[in-house]
């Protein structure tokens, strides 16, 4: 099924000539980039990657990269990449959102994607704000924000995408940050190889409406102790010093100094992405600075059947003893009767 | 005392009886075993949106009327000649849908006090008068059921649940009907639980020699078979015929079905049908709301697919925004409302033709698309290859309007070939096509080419904002919007030199036009026919292309000096053509019962027409 790529394709081979037109100095170009750098790597022909995308600011997305793109309506870009990929699932199907799109207008659309496990991927930008409609907030807020349409400040509650993710039986999860490009093409690469719903939250500054949201963890004062990168078989290690660590006490995640109070590398905590049991990865997700570290990286990764393979497996396995082999023949059986 | 036997050439049967009865099923066979005999038919189950309606309550009626004969049959019928009550509540539902002199079939176990209160029946309708006129034939079903099938190893509940095949062995005597249909359909229904198919065989056998015994009934009668073109036939309903003319354009444009839909009454035997024959390759998704049905769909209508989405009126004003986005982009896909009683959640069950302006105008900004209805639940079969065709052809989202009547209805069908019908030639992209550009159009029917996923060097993006003409780039340019909106109006108005004309049933030069769309076909032309037989000047048309309409409308109009359409609706259609055709004057005739119309009150109303 795969078919690999004789010509070598370069990043330059997904720029397109349309006028990027994200705000200066905004998240997006970074990702784009990224994604760029990426895509000659996961050994697809251009004409078999799709983007798919909603709207909001990072739903442009598909203009700019040079392939097969669908710019939809508001919310509904899971259930579009879902048609696509079930009508034809060679193509590796991209679905490029935000925490508005997916979490808000989308919110049923992306739990059911992750639900049924449909081989998509899903890059979320989360900047915690509405770009695109000048500023409100959105449900990955933090309470109290004072925005266009919060003057007082919010009182709505916000959630976490990946926790929510979790709910609904997410096989595969990862959190990056704009930033850190590297760090993005490696895990974009690895979520495009996983077969099932592989979900990115995107951590992306919003340079006008939400600007060092994300400061507290991403300053380069803090950084080190206020991001944790996890990697399937390493233990839980951060920090300026490379000596703090995550060890589990009780029910709960607790920070440790490597060194301090008889801790040794041994006792950190060695993260399994590949665990069925999904706690430990909702503890992971769930860290926000400045108590713990924000957690980096794939979280979870568990192999688990996708839902376009099990709706072609059926398909497959009605044509080995099909009840009829064609529309005439469907059409005269039963009970029929002859007018002379 | 020996049988004697009354010819009849039309009957109208009505089974009714406690949701929890079976009289769907009992109708269904019934009308099997006319079809196989050889009448022409026509079938009308109507049901509670309660699975189980309070028992005894006349809320809680299902009903199955179905009219047969040795003629051509175009609707169910008015009133019965023959009603089969299981219960007071079905005697009270159906008790002004009686002939005069009809007959009555009761189950008199069913008769005590407290169930003809529940009825809210004041005193027993059997003794008290409410029945004089009738032929009633009490009858102890229920004991007898339960006598019949005594030696059969089944749960003791399960005793008096094959109440309706005694009544339906009865009606088959009533009709010299042969058992073997039923018998062989019980074989296979119960397959795997052979004692309750036996159970449900002796009843029916029990019902028919009951009647043969007891003398009740005055005579049997005799329904010759109706003279029908020749050929091999089946019995249809609208639903089924709608799944399987997809499914033939799929196979004759070869073309994978990609259904997303989401479950609504009366629309999901369409999901359930087409979920039975993946082998041909069609994928059927059951999204998590209407909306995500509709936008996977169109995903797969991106990536090439046959794309469908089958909703009814709630789900159509769910789907609104979507088929924008399909209309925008110039994606085919068939949306299928079999229409209800509206609005809101209105009545579920039962039929309406309500959803017609909603389908032509219901989305934001300047959004033709095309919009066909089907008019008898076997047209369903050409309606849908219809949409199919348009779609893919022409490039655009084409609304298919069936609705509760003839999607549930059934009647005896001529069985088509796929070869027979017309080719489906999508509109993709030659591969050697060096001059392609995203809406780059047809010249004669302004389609763009449809360039699919995985087609090296035809790479590109679409979306739902204003696309400039020729490349597809995002463009806010004022002239290149105006462009656009009137290149794709233009495009659905072009459908009109690709669809049949409109054709004139009846005298030409009658006074009176009658005007139909969709499902009332066969009200209309029993109650037309009816008349122009009686020498009334007076003819009809039926729509089945709504948008556009048929090229020819104008002047076949214009040859009547009235004109009267008729809708399920409060006025609908008679508003499209008022700002369509504004030149011509048009009289209106609406029902919203939620019920067909009836042969008896169209007559009424046209006859006043003819002679005013």
């Amino acid at each position: 099924m795969e078919h690999l790529v004789k010509e070598e394709l370069t990043f330059r081979d997904f720029e397109t000539d349309q006028d990027v037109r994200w705000c200066p100095g905004c998240g997006d170009y970074a990702i784009l980039k990224a994604v760029q750098k990426t895509l000659p790597e996961i050994g697809k022909k251009k004409e078999d990657i799709v983007f798919i995308s909603g709207i909001g600011c990072s739903s442009r997305f598909p203009y700019y990269i040079e392939s097969y793109g669908f710019h939809t309506i508001h919310g509904r870009a899971p259930a579009v990449a879902s048609g696509v990929k079930l009508a034809n699932p060679n193509l590796s199907v991209w679905q490029v959102t935000g925490d508005g799109d997916a979490l808000a207008i989308g919110g049923n659309h992306y739990i059911h994607a992750l639900r049924r496990n449909i081989d998509i991927n899903i890059l979320l930008f989360n900047n915690e704000i509405y770009g695109l409609t000048k500023g409100q907030f959105s449900p990955t807020s933090k309470t109290g924000i004072k925005t266009q349409s919060s003057p007082q400040g919010t009182v709505d509650r916000s959630f976490n995408p990946g926790k929510l993710a979790l709910g609904a039986e997410a096989s595969f999860f990862a959190r990056v940050i704009d930033i850190e490009p590297k760090k993005m093409t490696e895990v974009f690469a690895q979520a495009e190889k996983f077969k099932g719903t592989s979900l990115i939250e995107i951590l992306q500054n919003c340079i006008i409406f939400n600007d060092k949201v994300f400061a507290n963890v991403t300053a380069k004062d803090v950084k080190l102790d206020r991001q944790v990168w996890l990697e399937h078989g390493k233990p839980m290690i951060f920090g300026a010093d490379q000596n703090k660590g995550l060890v589990l006490n009780g029910f709960k995640l607790e920070v440790v100094t490597i060194g301090e109070n008889g801790i040794t590398e041994a006792d950190i905590l060695v993260h399994d992405a590949y665990e069925q049991d999904n706690t430990l990865h909702n503890l992971l997700i769930c860290m926000s600075a400045p108590e713990f570290p924000v957690a980096f990286g794939i979280i979870r990764q568990v192999e688990t059947p996708s839902f376009n393979d099990a709706i072609w497996n059926q398909i497959d396995e009605s044509k080995k003893a099909p009840k009829v082999n064609s529309v005439d023949e469907l059409m005269n059986s039963g009970v029929t009767w002859e007018i002379d | 005392m020996s049988k004697t036997i009354e010819e009849l050439d039309e009957v109208v049967i009505k089974f009714a009886g406690d949701s929890g009865d079976g009289m769907q099923l009992t109708g269904t066979q019934f009308s099997n075993t006319a079809a196989f005999i050889g009448n022409d038919l026509a079938t009308f189950p109507d049901f509670p949106a309660e699975i189980r309606a309070p028992q005894g309550t006349v809320a809680g009626v299902s009903g199955f009327k179905i009219q047969f004969g040795n003629k051509q049959i175009f609707s169910p019928g008015d009133e019965a000649d023959i009603l089969i009550a299981m219960n007071p509540a079905a005697l009270k539902a159906n008790l002004d849908w009686i002939k005069e002199r009809g007959t009555i079939i009761i189950d008199s176990d069913n008769f005590k006090v407290k169930d003809f209160e529940k009825a809210q029946f004041t005193s027993n309708p059997l003794e008290d008068g409410t029945l004089d006129g009738f032929n009633v034939i009490e009858a102890p079903i229920t004991k007898l059921t339960k006598d019949s099938v005594a030696d059969f190893d089944i749960e003791n509940k399960s005793r008096s649940r094959s109440k309706n095949m005694f009544a339906l062995g009865i009606v088959y005597w009533l009709f010299s009907r042969p058992l073997e249909i039923t018998e062989n359909f019980l074989d296979a229904k119960f397959k795997s639980k052979p004692e309750i198919a036996n159970a449900n065989k002796a009843a029916l056998k029990a019902g028919y020699n009951y009647a043969l015994t007891v003398e009740l009934l005055p005579s049997a009668y005799k329904v010759k078979a109706a003279t029908l073109p020749k050929g091999k036939y089946r019995s249809i309903t609208g639903n089924t015929a709608t799944a399987w003319g997809l499914m033939a354009a799929s196979e004759r444009a070869d073309l994978d079905i990609f259904l997303g839909t989401y479950p609504i009454t009366p629309a999901s035997d369409i999901l359930h049908e087409l979920s039975k024959y993946k082998n041909f390759n069609i994928v059927t998704l059951q999204a998590e709301d209407e909306i995500a049905g509709i936008c996977a769909s169109i995903g797969a209508s991106f990536a090439g697919s046959l794309a469908v989405t089958s909703t009814s009126g709630p789900g159509l004003a769910l789907k609104g925004e979507a088929i924008g986005l399909a209309m925008m982009t110039e994606l085919p896909i068939v949306i299928i409302d079999v229409q209800r009683g509206g609005p809101s959640t209105g009545l579920p069950t039962k039929t309406e033709q309500s959803d017609l302006l909603q389908a032509v105008y219901g989305r934001n900004g300047e959004s033709p698309v095309i919009v066909i209805a089907a008019s008898t639940p076997s047209n369903c079969f050409d309606y849908a290859y219809m949409a199919a065709k348009l779609a893919v052809e022409h490039m655009t989202p084409v609304i298919l309007l069936s609705d509760g009547f003839i999607a549930n209805g059934a009647e005896p069908w001529k069985i088509k070939s796929v070869g027979e019908m017309p080719t489906v030639e999508p509109a993709f992209v030659n591969e050697n096509d060096t001059d392609w550009n995203v809406y780059k159009r047809n010249e004669e029917k302004l389609n763009r080419k449809w360039a699919t996923p995985g087609m090296k060097g035809f790479e590109h993006r679409i979306g739902g904002l204003e696309k400039e003409a020729i490349t597809g780039n995002v463009s806010y340019d004022p002239n290149n919007h105006e462009e656009m909106v009137n290149v794709r109006a233009e495009k659905v108005k072009r459908v009109a030199n690709f669809i049949p004309e409109l054709e004139v049933e009846g005298d030409k030069s009658a006074d009176v036009l009658v005007v139909g769309w969709g499902g009332t076909y066969g009200g209309l032309h029993t109650a037309v026919s009816a008349l122009t037989d009686q020498g009334k000047s007076i003819a009809r048309v039926h729509f089945n292309f709504i948008n556009p309409l048929p090229k020819n409308t104008a002047e076949i109009f214009a040859n009547f000096k009235t004109i009267i359409v008729c809708e399920l609706n409060s006025g609908q259609f008679i508003k499209l053509l008022r700002s369509e055709l504004p030149q011509f004057n048009y009289l209106q005739y609406n029902k919203v019962q939620g019920l067909p119309f009836s042969k008896g009150e169209l007559m009424n109303k046209f006859e006043q027409l003819i002679e005013a």
